[in-house]
């Protein structure tokens, strides 16, 4: 008997009506914990139908653990995972409909691609006419038609990585957890594959992603809304650029983009969102995006490629230190400054004359770019 | 020209770094080459060398039903190994249970015991004096034993597959331990069930294991001579047990001989057709050796 689970012959019909409201991954107050050691803490978290959310932090942050919940390989202690309406927290993973790619492709050594691709497909027991047009469709959908005889071990990393995208696109799943799936791969392949999944998710619009990763540039290209995470907690959510711009703490800003976080003070309000502050003796300004309250302490967020070198230390928004470090990248210069105890990161285009060690310099920045971070006490 | 450059070729000479193998090759020919060497000469006759004893054991009823047995025993104890190993080391591998890992180190302690002893321990609990009979025959008001299938060829099988099961186990588990769990949970995700995922996923990486250790137990088990002996079933008889009997207890060294032969041919061609079998699915359909 063939079972139709979520295997449709005609997705733009049918996938689209089914995701929109089908797809929607939610995170209810789930709490995962190990004999005493508690890795999620009440984890509420939402990612719409047809949206990539990535989660990202540092290694034992829980991301990961976050998302095997969703797969059913971590069963909650408490709280709820929902897919779309299903309340799947007790389901076993066959059972959830989802497609996962793991960090490692765990492509089944003994099958040709193909055979990998029609995985999946069988498992659910679709017709072998099914499997014989929907296996090509999804080679060629990953670039990898012509590698459809091949085993696994013929081909390299990132051609593995593109099987298993297609394995696990292929009985087109509502939801694709990605945990960290181009870790293993070297930087020139990992930019071109985030490319393709790029492209791919523009291909399958309506397709729900999470994407677990420790780099925060794979989350910034690929996500619509990014979440932090630190000890099993979520620190911070949102859509990646307002996130990026205006991180809500300390720790978000460190660890989205490395943002230099100088401790400010006597936060008076001014026109249009902004606030003044002093850093020591020098008046600054910048964005109060988070509304801190008139007179409070607080760090000023200024991402490295805010700076710009000043001609005078009078100019508005300007600071002056001694350069500890220059270092030339080929399309950058990153140059590092001691502002008054503070080391300050900078980075701009590459320079012919840069600044020698030592040497004493200005820099300033146009403060509609720069925001006012409240001080959460913790350092990343 | 060339007979120039034969005649400065220099001369092949002896190298003595080759000489290192003559001590091993020496001790191999005294113990092994060399007895096997009489048991041949022995299968041949006393006198001139003949084929005749060959052709009457070869043709006699006994042998045939020797043959037989020790045929039906090993395979079916194989089958019995492989099936037992494989649940049990699936169990081990991948069903998390609190002393698992003891479980896997018991394995090579039943490895190092000896044989009788597991026949010893199925009379005291299958025998007909045994805990299961007396209880049994104390619990039903039974004049006689109910169980009685130890002193048969099940008994003989039942304690070979008991004896010989860590031998599957031993590389299962070592396969096991180096699988890539993240197949077992993408195939999961992709919608397979925990049957399919033995069938489809873990089965064809534990072939190699599989070919690996029946084929060593059905070695064993075709050379078995402890437990069928311990056992003592009635009528069945092996090949080992009837060398043991034609040269011990009927003095007829030569038919014991004969058969001797026969069982070393029987073993050599067993071990043939594993590796055979080793490198047709443990290297090239794996791709996990």
């Amino acid at each position: 008997m063939e079972r139709t689970p979520f295997i449709k012959r005609n997705p733009a019909s049918t996938q689209a009506a089914a995701v929109s409201d089908g797809s929607r991954i939610g995170f209810e107050n789930v709490s995962v914990t190990y004999g005493a050691l508690t890795v999620l803490h009440s984890f509420t978290l939402t990612v719409n139908p047809g949206e990539i959310v990535a989660l990202i932090g540092p290694s034992g942050s829980g991301k990961t653990t976050a998302l095997r919940a969703v797969a059913g390989f971590v069963r909650p202690s408490s709280g709820r995972i929902l897919i779309g309406d299903r309340d799947v927290t007790n389901l076993a993973p066959y059972d959830r409909k989802i497609g996962m790619v793991v960090q490692n492709y765990a492509l089944f050594p003994h099958m040709r691609v193909d055979e990998n691709v029609a995985f999946g497909l069988r498992a659910h027991g679709a017709s072998e006419d099914l499997i014989r047009s929907r296996v090509p469709e999804c080679l060629s959908m990953v670039g990898m038609s012509a590698y459809a005889k091949r085993y696994p071990r013929e081909l390299s990393g990132g051609q593995q990585q593109r099987v298993a995208i297609a394995r696990a696109l292929a009985p087109r799943p509502q939801v694709l957890l990605l945990d960290e799936p181009l870790s293993a791969l070297d930087a020139q392949i990992r930019r071109s594959m985030l490319d393709e999944l790029a492209k791919l998710h523009r291909d399958l619009p309506n397709l729900t992603v999470l994407y677990v990763t420790h780099d925060q540039s794979e989350a910034l290209t690929l996500a619509n809304h990014i979440g932090i995470m630190r000890d099993g907690r979520l620190q911070a959510f949102g859509d990646s650029k307002a996130l990026f711009r205006h991180p809500p703490n300390r720790f978000a800003a460190e660890f989205l983009g490395r943002a230099n976080l100088l401790p400010v003070s006597g936060l008076k309000p001014a026109d249009e969102g902004m606030a003044q502050v002093r850093f020591g003796g020098i008046a600054l300004s910048a964005r109060n995006h988070h509304g801190l309250a008139d007179g409070s302490d607080c760090l000023i967020c200024i991402r490295p490629h805010d700076f710009r070198f000043s001609r005078s230390a009078a100019e508005p928004n300007s600071v002056s230190g001694t350069v500890l470090s220059v270092q030339w990248q080929g399309d950058v210069h990153n140059i590092t400054l001691n502002i008054g105890g503070e080391a300050l990161r900078m980075s701009c285009p590459p320079m012919t004359n840069p600044p020698g060690l030592g040497e004493t310099v200005s820099v300033h920045f146009n403060p509609a770019e720069v925001t006012l971070v409240p001080e959460d006490g913790a350092r990343g | 020209m060339a007979e120039a450059a034969i005649a400065t070729a220099p001369a092949p000479r002896l190298s003595l770094d080759r000489l290192w193998i003559a001590p091993p090759l020496l001790v191999l020919a005294t113990l092994f080459f060399y007895p096997l060497g009489l048991i041949v000469r022995a299968s041949l006759g006393e006198e001139a060398p003949s084929l005749a004893t060959f052709e009457q054991v070869l043709r006699s009823s006994q042998f045939l039903d020797a043959l037989y047995r020790t045929i039906v025993i090993a395979v079916s104890s194989t089958a019995g190994c492989l099936i037992l190993g494989f649940v049990l080391s699936l169990v081990i591998a991948f069903v998390p249970f609190p002393g698992a890992k003891m479980a896997g180190r018991l394995i090579d302690t039943v490895i190092a015991l000896p044989t009788f002893l597991v026949t010893l321990a199925f009379t005291f609990i299958y025998g007909s004096a045994g805990l299961l009979n007396e209880t049994l025959m104390h619990v039903f008001s039974l004049e006689l034993p109910p169980v009685d299938f130890l002193y048969s060829q099940w008994g003989v099988i039942l304690a070979e597959t008991t004896v010989y099961t860590p031998f599957i186990m031993r590389p299962l588990l070592a396969t096991f331990s180096t699988f890539d769990q993240a197949q077992i949970e993408v195939a999961s995700s992709l919608g397979a069930r925990p049957l399919r995922i033995v069938r489809q996923v873990i089965l064809p990486a534990a072939l190699p294991a599989l070919l690996a250790g029946g084929s060593l137990c059905l070695l064993l088990t075709v050379n078995e001579f402890g437990i069928v002996l311990f056992i003592g079933a009635k009528d069945v008889i092996t090949l080992p047990l009837m060398i043991y009997g034609k040269a011990i207890q009927e003095f007829d060294y030569t038919t014991a001989c004969v058969i001797a032969v026969v069982n070393i041919v029987l073993s050599l061609g067993l071990y043939s057709v594993y590796r055979l079998a080793i490198s047709h699915f443990g290297g090239r359909r794996a791709g996990v050796v």
